[in-house]
């Protein structure tokens, strides 16, 4: 199907199937029980997961196929949230030409700085991408945005205001970024009993873009082109002593994946109006690696559920507060009760940085794989096989992968 | 190899179907049966905290949490009622907000506006929060308000002290209850020219961004309406911790005095850096060298530890005031967490009781609502002496306190003293301000 032999198009179908379902696989527990506060199945969060899924799959292509690692990925995601609403503030609300044009933009950017980073490798590379990124950030947060010249309203974040000129904006389209006139923000909410399951349009367009660029996504891993990647992940040196320049293959790979970026970052602004300078700091960049790491560096499901991970722990674990614990435990005699919450406490609340770090250090020691490898781990556990002796992998090679014409 | 057939009424059909495919969630958008947003519609009602729990504003957000929740414990008619009872409008019963139980959720805002407004989103959409307030930083109090706006929320804003809060740009659905750096600047300029003459030459140091600049623009003008001359304006980035080589200029430029237009940690580093440049010991143009911090806090204070001693700076309100709001808030915040509060507690706790009381005047939680009864409300007892909602704009209007770094501190909270309390008409500016310019409020949106 569409050029995918039948364990990527079953991939592609399960990732389609999962995207589209979400309201309900996200929304596990009824509203108003004390466990709804586990449920993630609200349109800013389902958006969140989708957005950075593809941020993520997008470095996965450059970091998981040539092993160059970016540190600086956030500022193609920033500069494409900025293209995105500076077009809101000039021409129109419409996302179309917002998210055509963050990509663009975001592909000149990346090309510029691919070209001065990539003529370095290892380590060097990822200090240059950094700088190139905190460059970006210093410039989105104070020098661009003085009173005289203001590109990025540094700070506060560049916002739509009313008396933005928006040529093409009409008085009947929502006031709000939209489709041809239907609204990002319009949820339908399907109540069954005591669930409340959210559909949104702005959270299906992502969908529908996740899909596709995921699709793309499977393509490049698949095609020669990706062959190559790998090879330049595996030795660059013999590469170029056999009189190959790896170099446009490495550009070109930091571009689709800084286009990648500029699509996320596109997205985001179009969900969300503002375009913040706090998305191009290096914290941001360095969450992205976390993402492919824990997810599983260079398959092609791992990113997106990475991401999906960190976001869950940013956005759940963030809220739960010590009235919440009070809550869970009251079944507990009083003293117990304020003991467990004292054990708990720091891990929830503010403490979710540490929470996560936690289960980040279990997944990288346990499973180096990441999480995608604790799937196959149960996979073949409830399988019953023995394990495969081409899994017997210590260094973590990528794993050879089927031809796009076999 | 594929065959690709493309008839006319293929190419119909599939437009036909891709057509009623993009048409049909706003069929789905009408469906909203709801007056307003999150409408309660049980026993209780939601109101959405969102505070820096992380970042360099934790200690304030932490602040402000205490203060949430000891305005939610009065509101449902626990404790001891704390400035319930001082209030000049009698609508709160302590049985809730319009006989709704009051429970709140709260979010770590990171300050960063984007963590800021993704917390907010969560608890408007998923807890179905009624009112979102918080903030300890203006560029997240401006996200978080635009956000709130658009969603048709009201916003009640924490500690956000630049002008734009409530200048260019003002939301028809956001109010502030805190001073803004016009205030400093006013309410500090007399004290400044009665203290330190009419004939100063004063030096900026400046955070490069959003408030730093208002703020900035403030003291020189009010400063510059004294007569006192502004040497230099310099911008240090945010992320500075060392201003040494920022100091290092002052002391040839022939300034007398020092601005620092820093907040938090910058300020406690800049501030701790000039003092050990020996500024404050320096005679210039036969003058005492002096310095002057435009927004003071407590917990800024305690940071900067011995050097404050003798600096002057604003503030929104300090817990030794000694009127019968301020008395009873402290006491209860005190009896309660076992320290006195910070005027990032006092200003959220107000703003906690102002909305409460706003709905019940209104008898509806409907923004809109809620917004009319806030517009132009006159109240007393809330530790700020008269105080006026202006609807103009949406900010309050009340007296600012000139303080002092004390020299002989009695504890370890006893640190600012205040010099003056600048009452709210020398304050007072008109909503056209040119420093307030731009931006209009709109109209109020009640979301769905």
């Amino acid at each position: 199907m569409l050029g995918l032999n039948k364990k990527d198009a079953t991939l592609l179908i399960v990732v389609a199937a999962l995207t589209l379902c979400a309201p309900f696989i996200l929304n596990p527990f009824p509203t108003g029980s004390a466990m709804a506060q586990f449920n993630a199945g609200y349109p800013d969060l389902m958006q969140r997961f989708i957005i950075f899924g593809i941020f993520a799959i997008g470095f996965n292509i450059l970091f998981g196929l040539t092993g160059y690692l970016s540190f600086g990925h956030a500022a193609f995601l920033g500069v494409g949230s900025y293209s995105a609403v500076w077009i809101f503030k000039l021409f129109t609300y419409n996302v179309i030409p917002a998210i055509t044009l963050s990509v663009v933009v975001a592909a000149i950017f990346s090309l510029f700085i691919g070209f001065v980073s990539l003529r370095r490798s290892g380590i060097y590379f990822s200090i240059l991408t950094l700088a190139f990124a905190q460059m970006s950030f210093a410039l989105a947060y104070s020098v661009l945005s003085n009173p005289k010249f203001n590109l990025t309203n540094g700070e506060t974040g560049l916002q739509v205001y009313a008396d933005d000129p928006q040529w093409f904006h009409r008085d009947s389209l929502p006031d709000l970024p939209h489709l041809f006139g239907l609204s990002m923000r319009s949820t339908y909410s399907l109540e069954l009993g005591a669930w409340r399951f959210d559909f949104n349009a702005g959270y299906y367009l992502c969908a529908v873009i996740l899909m596709i660029v995921f699709y793309l996504a499977i393509r490049i891993f698949r095609s020669p082109f990706g062959m190559m990647l790998r090879a330049v992940k595996s030795n660059q040196q013999r590469m170029n002593y056999t009189g190959l320049n790896t170099r446009p293959y490495t550009l070109a790979a930091f571009v689709i994946s800084g286009m990648y970026a500029g699509l996320a970052g596109g997205l985001m602004a179009a969900m969300d109006p503002l375009a913040g300078a706090e998305r191009m700091q290096w914290t941001a960049s360095g969450e992205v690696v976390l993402m492919t790491i824990l997810g599983g560096t260079g398959t092609l499901i791992g990113p997106v559920l990475g991401a999906g991970f960190i976001k869950y722990f940013e956005n759940i674990f963030s809220k739960i507060n010590d009235t919440v614990l009070h809550n869970w435990f009251a079944f507990l005699p009083d003293g117990i009760e304020d003991f467990v919450v004292f054990i708990v406490h720091p891990f929830i609340g503010k403490g979710w940085h540490l929470t996560l770090g936690l289960l980040f250090m279990l997944v990288v020691i346990f499973l180096p794989g990441g999480l995608v490898e604790g799937g196959q781990r149960i996979g073949r556990l409830l399988k019953g096989k023995k394990k495969a002796p081409d899994s017997e992998d210590p260094e973590h090679h990528p794993k050879e992968t089927p031809h796009v014409a076999e | 190899m594929s065959k690709n057939d493309v008839t006319r009424r293929g190419v119909l059909k599939t437009g036909a179907i891709a057509g009623a495919g993009v048409a049909l969630p706003t069929i789905f958008t009408a469906s909203s049966a709801a007056a307003y947003m999150n409408e309660p519609t049980g026993g209780s009602v939601t109101l959405g905290f969102n505070v820096p729990q992380t970042g360099p504003y934790a200690d304030e957000g932490a602040d402000e949490l205490r203060a949430y929740e000891l305005a939610v414990e009065h509101l449902n008619g626990g404790g001891d009622g704390g400035m319930l009872g001082t209030f000049s409008s009698k609508a709160l019963k302590g049985n809730g907000i319009l006989g709704k139980k009051v429970e709140f959720v709260t979010g770590d805002t990171q300050t960063k506006s984007d963590a800021a407004r993704a917390s907010a989103k969560s608890m408007i959409e998923k807890d179905g929060a009624i009112m979102i307030t918080g903030g300890s930083s203006s560029g997240v109090a401006i996200a978080v308000q635009g956000l709130c706006q658009e969603a048709g929320v009201i916003f009640m804003a924490g500690l956000t002290h630049s002008n734009d809060t409530t200048g260019k740009d003002k939301k028809a659905n956001g109010f502030r209850h805190f001073f803004n750096a016009y205030m400093s600047g006013a309410a500090l300029a007399p004290v400044l020219a009665a203290r330190y003459g009419n004939d100063r030459k004063a030096y900026h140091l400046t955070a490069d961004y959003t408030w730093g600049w208002t703020q900035e623009e403030s003291i020189k003008a009010a400063t510059e309406a004294l007569g006192w001359e502004t040497v230099n304006a310099v911008k240090t980035p945010l992320a500075a911790t060392d201003f040494s080589s920022y100091i290092a200029p002052v002391l040839n430029s022939g300034a007398d005095v020092l601005i620092l237009n820093h907040y938090g940690g910058n300020m406690v580093n800049s501030l701790t850096n000039a003092v050990q440049f020996g500024l404050r010991e320096k005679m210039v143009n036969g003058k005492q060298f002096e310095i002057v911090v435009p927004l003071y806090s407590r917990l800024m204070a305690k940071g900067a530890g011995e050097n404050v001693k003798g600096i002057l700076g604003s503030t929104n309100w300090h817990w030794s005031l000694q009127d019968e709001g301020s008395k009873a808030f402290v006491k209860s915040f005190g009896t309660k967490y076992g320290f006195p509060p910070s005027q990032a507690a006092h200003t959220v706790y107000c703003q906690t009781l102002l909305y409460a009381d706003a709905c019940e005047r209104a008898g509806t939680f409907n923004p809109c609502g809620v917004g009319q009864a806030l517009e132009g409300f006159e109240f007393d007892g809330l530790g700020n002496g008269p105080t006026l909602y202006r609807a103009d704009d949406h900010q309050c209007f009340k007296d600012v306190l000139v303080v002092r770094g004390k020299e002989n501190p009695t504890s370890e909270f006893d640190l600012l003293e205040v010099v003056e309390v600048t009452p709210a008409a020398q304050v007072t500016y008109p909503p056209d301000h040119p420093m307030f310019a731009g931006g209009e409020l709109g109209t109020c949106n009640p979301g769905a």
